[in-house]
């Protein structure tokens, strides 16, 4: 049965999204900013200077014991235990037949303590599966989404914007770690991630309603370099130029980590068993039955999710997302083919409703910033 | 939001003007901030007969794929180039530089929303 029809919910910084004009749209029920102005404007402000996003959507599970360790060894498909404290990992939790049920970043927040963040349309079935397999350890999992905002400010300019509103050295933060510190006088966890293809922070705000005085303390601080509040149109335009996976599209329960090019989360060296364990070995040694390829194409008309792609008029493939880039200047899309499909010969095309346009096979990802 | 007083309007977010037989046929503001950053139009070919009320072509935006419904019957006689190369002039200049295509009509436009009427509908979408 399918949940009853609600109303969407509203993330503490609703009023600010208002006051700024954003258009809001239902996301996986929440009422989020879409965009404030234009998400081209926004998508470059955040190639070029820096970008504000209101994330407070995501969840976060805290695992909490002296078996909170073992317990995400069991439960996910990395090896979490090797984590060390103050360092983050991406991740994802399978079911027993290996298929995605949501990718994640786990922040190891102390020798017995874990964050789990996950999709906001996936809360429901992380924090239960999570609970259900922790249930043979020491370990306390508590949902704790409703109880957290998350701001992100994400670009190469977000160092500097950042730097003076908060106690830590940012230089000491490296990508993929966090820590507790204090953000314009609100504690928070302030970890270096993101879903943008550029240097930036994730910063995670607890009590949730603390959120619009950081959002407003970077604002001010950063309109000066460029900071723009940036929507969710822009971040789905970012994160596939920057080859991320999105969860819907180029993973579901329908696909392992290995059919979506990413079997290399999966730990097979940690100890014990995990679920997911037997399917996922199986997948490994198997022939991946398809693979995950950028296309580019040479026209100016957008391509789409869900659409056919064509070796010399044959059916070899699907999207998986698509959409104008505004840093290639052409439109964009990934798509699974068959594993085995030679992509060096042949005319490739995208069926856009009943037309082919011509694209090229292209590297993912299809943007990597200059480090 | 301006919506000119000297087009009419359609309820479906296109604006016509006609002068001497032939009609100008855009998207109001109003469409094009709803859509975002308009990325590609496709166009009617110049010589194809539109009919009113049915789809005549296509705008894109980074997020959606709309119809264009003509808001008037006859012969497309041109087509606005210059959004091929710049398709954001529908977003910057959606009342002016912005228009789609022109057509020498076979009749004249019926049930158009003046931009009283039409000001009044979005609102209410609003």
């Amino acid at each position: 049965m399918s949940e009853p029809m609600s109303a969407p919910r509203l993330t503490a910084l609703h009023k600010t999204h208002e006051e700024a004009g954003a258009t809001l749209v239902d996301f996986a029920g929440w009422l989020m900013p879409l965009r404030y102005s234009s998400e081209t404007v926004e998508h470059n402000a955040v190639r070029e200077a820096a970008g504000l996003f209101d994330l407070s959507h995501m969840g976060e599970i805290r695992l909490t014991g002296p078996q909170a360790a073992e317990a995400l060894d069991y439960a996910l498909v990395g090896f979490l235990s090797k984590v060390k404290v103050g360092r983050a990992r991406y991740t994802m939790i399978t079911a027993e037949d290996g298929g995605v049920l949501d990718d994640l970043i786990v922040y190891r927040l102390g020798e017995q303590e874990y964050l789990v963040v996950a999709n906001a349309a996936n809360v429901p079935v992380v924090a239960s599966a999570l609970a259900e397999r922790a249930s043979d350890f020491d370990v306390e999992v508590a949902d704790e989404s409703a109880a957290y905002s998350l701001i992100a400010v994400q670009g190469p300019r977000a160092v500097e914007i950042l730097a003076p509103l908060t106690d830590a050295d940012l230089d000491e933060i490296r990508y993929y770690a966090g820590y507790e510190h204090t953000v314009a006088g609100v504690p928070v966890l302030l970890a270096r991630t993101g879903y943008t293809g550029e240097d930036g922070f994730e910063i995670f705000v607890k009590p949730a309603d603390r959120a619009p005085e950081v959002w407003a303390a970077l604002m001010a601080r950063g309109s000066e370099h460029g900071l723009v509040p940036a929507g969710l149109s822009s971040r789905d335009t970012l994160r596939m130029e920057a080859g991320m996976p999105l969860y819907g599209q180029e993973l579901t329960s329908e696909l392992t980590p290995f059919d979506a090019g990413l079997g290399r989360v999966v730990k097979f060296d940690k100890p014990g068993d995990f679920v997911g364990r037997a399917a996922l070995e199986e997948a490994s040694r198997t022939a991946r039955e398809r693979r995950l390829i950028g296309l580019a194409a040479r026209g100016r008309r957008p391509l789409r999710k869900g659409q056919d792609v064509l070796r010399d008029g044959t059916v070899v493939g699907v999207t998986s997302s698509g959409a104008p880039s505004p840093t290639l200047g052409r439109p964009i899309a990934m798509a699974y083919v068959d594993g085995d499909l030679d992509t060096s010969t042949g005319t490739f095309t995208v069926d856009v409703r009943g037309r082919g346009e011509e694209v090229d096979v292209v590297e993912l990802p299809f943007y990597k910033r200059q480090s | 939001m301006s919506v000119p007083t000297e087009l009419g309007y359609t309820a479906k977010h296109e604006w016509i003007v006609v002068e001497d037989g032939i009609a100008t046929v855009g998207i109001t503001s109003f469409a094009a901030e709803s859509l975002g950053d308009i990325v590609y139009v496709e166009a009617p070919e110049v010589g194809t007969e539109v009919t009113a009320g049915e789809p005549a072509g296509e705008v894109e935006s980074t997020k959606s794929v709309s119809d264009v419904y003509s808001p008037v019957s006859g012969e497309v006689v041109e087509v606005n180039e210059s959004l091929e190369d710049a398709p954001e002039t529908i977003n910057s200049a959606p009342f002016e530089g912005g228009w789609l295509f022109r057509v020498r009509i076979s009749e004249e436009p019926a049930n158009l929303l003046s931009a009283e009427e039409y000001t009044k509908l979005t609102e209410g979408e609003n």
